[in-house]
């Protein structure tokens, strides 16, 4: 079985990102950045389930510049065994990118294809389920756990009032959350290894898809700043403050 | 203009998050109607048909979108998005779950989790946990929407007679199949739409010590969240989370109790009107969005603030 997972390059996590004063957009100079947490518990999962015998290969595909490279040598060297990168300049949108996945689904016919709910940039959460579409394949979104049956996968999914179990008819695609694994650091040989796993570039004309804007971001600001609060110094204080300031309670 | 706001319900009834949808959807202009999509959903249209300013309501009454898979209401929500110039939904897990799907299909970008109608194309919405607002302008003839519930008041639930059409479109794309629901039963208000919250974090230490955040939730008639630490931790179940990618609350009093405040966490309620912190850490950062911060130990403050409300 064969299983391709998805992975951004995106702005490490602990990055409190700003606007740009003139807020024409984000400042992301000299940030660092990092494999989106949601593709990396993707990428676990694909080689967890390659540890337990179940899938054979992992492909790991990222669409963006060539400085994602370095996101697919992560993927690599925690487990994937080949990459493909798309190679698109800017900021493709999540209809564009679900396009050209489902190039290389077309082109790789993966059993399973898992990739993270959301990137932590956009927060979007809209490319597995846009892929879902596109290729007529069931989705597992925000999957809490993974069970592979006999030409069908069986989706626990975190939903709003709990979780809820779908089965899904193969090739199918699974959209992780937070609670489906704890990857693993890659370690230091496997990152050498990686170096040496063959790394393939598309460009879109390759995947006869032409990469559209459909949504455009006119500017960018601050969220509103909360007024600087008080520090009380006891409970009682507290619900003072809350009865007869607040009036909350 | 004309908008299709699709239900968030559980067939019985409509929940209040489409509400908040069909509050965005009037700031849209032009008539507004609902889908309700689901199996033995009578009731639910019913209600829906009640909800002021609300033009008409398809009621798709099918086995196949009983559970509402994504992958079955999109073909049907994606089938009468041709006589509508906007599809909404809440951005509850169900909107986000269909509606990328219904947008792949309609060959348009979809526009999550707004937070203001600035035009008939042009929105506010969250990037980078919060941190960044973009203002965003769709190029698309047809737009599909997600709301960030708690950016829109709801509309009252009563005072409408719209009426309510039957859909006898049965979209079974045959890829998916429901298998089981674990849904928590509680009496405390839905976390998302409880105006007062009560959160615990790691600093809770264990599950059993959520306990001592009930007594206070139930005097406040508050709901109970959690940060993913305490859920990731199993001290209390996903549905808890509030944050980036779990859910987004603005109640009126939001107390986080042992929280230190990753910007994650903020991310899903710094919008609540008054925040109350409490952390033995008086350098965390959850002092930072707080109005009120006791730096306190949670095990005695927490009984203390029971007894005193």
């Amino acid at each position: 079985m064969k299983a391709l997972v998805a992975v951004k390059r995106v702005v490490d996590y602990n990055v409190k990102v700003r606007a740009k004063a003139d807020g024409t957009d984000v400042d992301l100079n000299n940030v660092k950045m990092a494999i989106n947490p949601f593709c990396e518990i993707a990428v676990e999962e694909a080689v967890r389930l390659k540890e337990a015998g179940t899938v054979t290969e992992i492909v790991a595909v990222s669409v963006g510049e060539s400085s994602c490279q370095e996101q697919i040598r992560t993927a690599l060297a925690l487990g994937a065994d080949r990459g493909v990168h798309v190679e698109v300049e800017g900021r493709p949108e999540p209809l564009a990118i679900a396009k050209l996945l489902k190039g290389v689904v077309d082109q790789e016919s993966p059993d399973l294809v898992i990739m993270g709910k959301q990137s932590i940039d956009g927060d979007n959460n809209q490319t597995g389920q846009m892929l879902g579409a596109l290729t007529g394949m069931g989705q597992g979104t925000f999957a809490s756990e993974v069970k592979i049956g006999e030409g069908t996968v069986e989706v626990v999914r975190e939903v709003d009032g709990g979780l809820q179990t779908v089965s899904l008819t193969l090739p199918a695609i699974i959209t992780t959350d937070l609670r489906l694994n704890e990857p693993r650091y890659a370690s230091l040989p496997n990152i050498m290894k990686a170096k040496k796993k063959p790394l393939e570039t598309l460009t879109p004309e390759q995947l006869s898809v032409a990469v559209q804007s459909h949504v455009t971001q006119v500017g960018v600001a601050p969220p509103p700043e909360r007024a600087a609060g008080i520090k009380v110094e006891d409970v009682s204080q507290l619900v003072d403050k809350l009865k007869n300031e607040a009036k909350v309670i | 203009m004309k908008t299709l706001v699709i239900a968030e319900h559980d067939n019985a009834s409509l929940k209040a998050a489409t509400l908040n949808a069909v509050a965005a959807a009037g700031e849209l202009g032009g008539d507004v109607d609902i889908l309700v999509a689901g199996a033995g959903c009578g009731a639910a249209a019913d209600a829906a048909a009640q909800v002021p300013g609300v033009a008409k309501v398809i009621c798709a009454d099918n086995a196949a979108y009983e559970h509402q898979l994504a992958e079955n209401v999109s073909l049907l929500a994606a089938e009468l998005g041709a006589d509508y110039d906007n599809l909404l939904a809440p951005s509850t897990a169900n909107g986000k779950n269909i509606m990328p799907r219904v947008a792949a299909l309609l060959d348009v970008g979809q526009i999550s989790d707004i937070l203001s109608v600035e035009s008939a194309d042009t929105f506010t919405r969250p990037i980078y946990a919060g941190n960044v607002i973009a203002t965003v302008q769709s190029a698309d003839p047809k737009k599909v929407i997600t709301v960030r519930t708690t950016a829109f008041d709801a509309v009252p639930a009563e005072g409408g007679s719209a009426t309510v059409e039957a859909c006898s479109a049965a979209h079974d794309a045959g890829v998916s199949q429901f298998i089981r629901e674990e849904v928590a039963v509680s009496d405390r208000p839905e976390l998302t739409s409880a105006s007062v919250v009560i959160s615990g974090g790691r600093g809770m230490q264990n599950g059993d010590n959520f306990s001592l955040l009930e007594g206070i939730a139930d005097k406040l008639n508050a709901a109970i969240g959690a940060s993913r630490a305490a859920v990731d931790a199993g001290f209390v179940p996903n549905d808890y989370q509030v944050g980036q990618t779990g859910k987004i609350v603005a109640p009126d009093l939001y107390i986080a109790v042992g929280i230190s405040g990753a910007i994650q966490h903020l991310a899903g309620m710094k919008d609540s009107k008054v925040i109350v912190a409490i952390n033995k850490d008086e350098d965390a950062p959850i002092f930072q969005v707080a109005d009120y911060g006791l730096v306190a130990d949670l095990f005695e403050a927490l009984p203390e603030l029971e007894a005193a409300i």
